[in-house]
């Protein structure tokens, strides 16, 4: 018997019983609805979370100063002043574990444009800046090492700095005022919205780290002249970063002449690592879901196992009548098979559109981020042909082992 | 011997009924030669329905030889029985075993699904038999809009839609009444002339007396194996029925 032949007596067999079959897939289509809109949730949670991890740049530590003591008083976070421009140039230089290192400086300052002003935060470092943070240029140019030894009067800007001070005007070229101090913008920032934090990353001025120091920023009397506030450090890669964290610290502890038992006069903080464990927290919140749905899908299948066996019960003397005219055993494993997996595989397929409506229902409604993935899809659809085939199984051979001669007076 | 269709040997069928073995069948040899009208006869009981399961291949014996058509097929697998099943033999029940909410034209084709035959061919030679059997305007009807003689009509259809060598028929007037009973009977008397060999079980003298030669079982044994003198013809029957019924009058 040809596998289109047997087709078309399943398609006939559950036509027959119309209201039945249509009863028995609801509980595939509710599993598969369930399964797809609840992954597509989870999947669309999942995805924000990996754009912010991208937006801060992946396998990035930032290295901070400790506080510092003033006699017995110590000061807040990051009021040391012990990292300097020559540790930044020395981490990249000798650790294999990093890629780029870059220092940097800030403060807010005050910017004027024409007759418009904003305050923002200005950021001194170094061109390593744009690599350690993935971060490209929607326009102009990035400054050169050697505008960084001169000092030059250069900027980059951040997309929220042009739309609230160059409104309608090409930024690059153009001159403005930081503190007074006249800079030229030669480039824009991609636009890379808010940080995990919810801090908006575009509203920023990136200028030379040297120009910083010595035009804007200043320094307090009783800081190096070369010292830095922070250090941003990519890691080579990612599974090196914890051995970047220790390098680092040790590097450090060596230029830095701390001995063992005394306290590091820096933090090493691997952010990532923060974003990546509420990354994680999503992946398991999808999976939950999927499990819980899943539930949904398996009661479908046991749905599907309960009216095969009745089909069968209902069918004895069909059965009996088909062998006696010369089905095989595996005729009739086969064709209740294909009955209870055309069942199955059309449920899953309604399924998937209700799922997909589903999905757009909740990103409409809720405003969740949803995010539904082609394969998903085609793994909902054949996961449950293969419910079909296995809840299928032991009714469709309870079928084809039954005797003939029985089976033909069975009333 | 090479006219025989059917030759048993010592055939015997034991059923194993919790520790107790019932011998269902005790030692049957029957020839059976091709184009013979055989009607099976006995008590419920005897053997006859153990001894029709076994030359129809739904069972094998427990003992002893048979050979259908000078094949030995008392050592099949229950696959190549399947197959002798759909090639060789036909089938035809008490209670017709029809689809239901199935045409008469695709109930007649379902042999031919597991012999590998093409669908539009199956739907001709579908097609032919149930004109053979005067259905050629019924052949889009389902069971429950068909009479009990017509629905019959077709399950001979096919049973002969795979161009048997045997025909073996189950009571296949016991559900109908005496004329359409008459009318089946003259079916296979149509078809036993056209040459093919033909067994039936029956309870009723009357039915059996259309055969050429009537078999008794009895406690699993051949009781009687005699031939059918003053044989009725089932045309004649026909032809004369108003007569008896004018003559009770």
């Amino acid at each position: 018997m040809n596998l289109l032949a047997t087709f078309a007596v399943a398609l006939r067999a559950l036509r027959v019983n119309a209201m039945r079959s249509a009863l028995t897939m609801l509980g595939i289509i509710i599993g598969v609805a369930a399964v797809i809109a609840m992954v597509a949730v989870g999947a669309g949670a999942q995805d924000r979370v990996s754009q912010q991890i991208e937006s801060l740049g992946a396998n990035l530590l930032i290295v901070f100063n400790s506080s510092s003591r003033q006699g017995g008083a110590r000061l807040g976070a990051g009021s040391g002043l012990s990292l300097t421009l020559d540790d930044a140039l020395a981490l990249q230089r000798e650790l294999d574990s990093v890629a780029v290192a870059a220092p940097t400086v800030r403060g807010s300052t005050q910017l004027i444009y024409g007759n418009l002003n904003w305050s923002a935060g200005t950021q001194g470092t170094t061109p390593e800046y744009f690599v350690a943070r993935e971060w490209g240029l929607s326009d102009g140019r990035i400054f050169t090492p050697d505008e960084v030894r001169r000092s030059a009067k250069v900027a980059v800007i951040g997309q929220t700095i042009v739309d609230n001070l160059f409104v309608d005007t090409n930024p690059v070229g153009e001159t403005f005022r930081i503190k007074k101090v006249p800079f030229e913008v030669i480039g824009v920032l991609d636009k890379k919205g808010q940080n995990s934090f919810g801090q908006d990353q575009d509203d920023v001025v990136l200028v030379p780290i040297t120009t910083a120091r010595t035009r804007l920023l200043g320094t307090s009397s009783r800081a190096r002249p070369d010292s830095v506030s922070a250090i941003l450090v990519k890691g080579a890669s990612a599974d090196r970063m914890s051995e970047a964290e220790e390098d680092v610290t040790e590097l450090l502890r060596t230029r830095h002449r701390i001995t063992a038992g005394e306290d590091d006069d820096f933090r090493v903080r691997n952010l990532s690592e923060i974003t990546e464990a509420r990354a994680e927290s999503q992946r398991i919140l999808t999976l939950l879901l999927a499990a819980v749905a899943s539930i949904a899908l398996l009661v479908g299948g046991i749905g599907i196992m309960n009216i095969m066996l009745v089909s069968v019960t209902e069918r004895t003397r069909e059965i009996g009548l088909r062998m006696a005219v010369g089905a095989r055993q595996r005729d009739i494993l086969f064709q209740f098979l294909v009955e209870a997996v055309t069942l199955s595989a059309i449920g899953g397929l309604i399924g998937v559109v209700a799922g997909v409506g589903g999905a757009a229902l909740v990103a409409n409604l809720a405003g969740w981020p949803v995010l539904i993935e082609p394969t998903a899809l085609i793994v909902a659809v054949l996961f449950s042909a293969a419910v079909g085939v296995f809840f299928g199984f032991y009714p469709a051979r309870k079928a084809a082992h039954l005797d003939p001669i029985d089976a033909l007076r069975y009333e | 011997m090479a006219d025989l269709l059917i030759s048993t040997r010592d055939l015997s069928r034991h059923y194993t009924l919790g520790d107790t073995v019932v011998p269902a069948l005790r030692g049957v040899s029957v020839d059976i030669a091709r184009g013979e009208f055989v009607a099976v006869m006995g008590p419920s009981g005897s053997g006859k329905s153990t001894f029709m399961n076994l030359i129809g291949c739904l069972d094998r014996p427990t003992d002893g030889d048979y050979q259908l058509a000078g094949e030995n097929v008392a050592a099949l697998d229950t696959d190549a029985l399947a197959a002798i099943r759909n090639r060789r033999i036909g089938f035809v029940f008490q209670t017709f075993n029809l689809l239901a909410r199935t045409t008469a034209l695709q109930n007649v084709e379902m042999p031919l699904l597991y012999s590998g035959v093409a669908a539009a061919e199956r739907r001709t030679r579908a097609a032919a038999r149930l004109n053979d059997v005067g259905l050629a305007d019924r052949m889009d009807h389902t069971p429950s809009q068909l009479s009990g003689g017509q629905q019959q009509r077709v399950a001979i259809a096919r049973a002969l839609v795979n161009d048997p060598l045997l025909v073996l028929a189950d009571e296949p007037t016991g559900a109908l009444d005496s004329r359409t009973g008459v009318e089946i009977m003259a079916i296979f008397q149509d078809l036993n002339a056209a040459g093919i060999t033909i067994v039936i079980v029956t309870h009723e003298p009357d039915i059996a007396r259309y055969a050429q030669r009537i078999i008794t079982f009895r406690d699993g044994v051949v009781m009687q194996d005699e031939g059918v003198h003053n044989r009725t013809s089932a045309r004649d029957i026909l032809a004369n029925w108003e007569k008896p019924a004018e003559a009770a009058q």
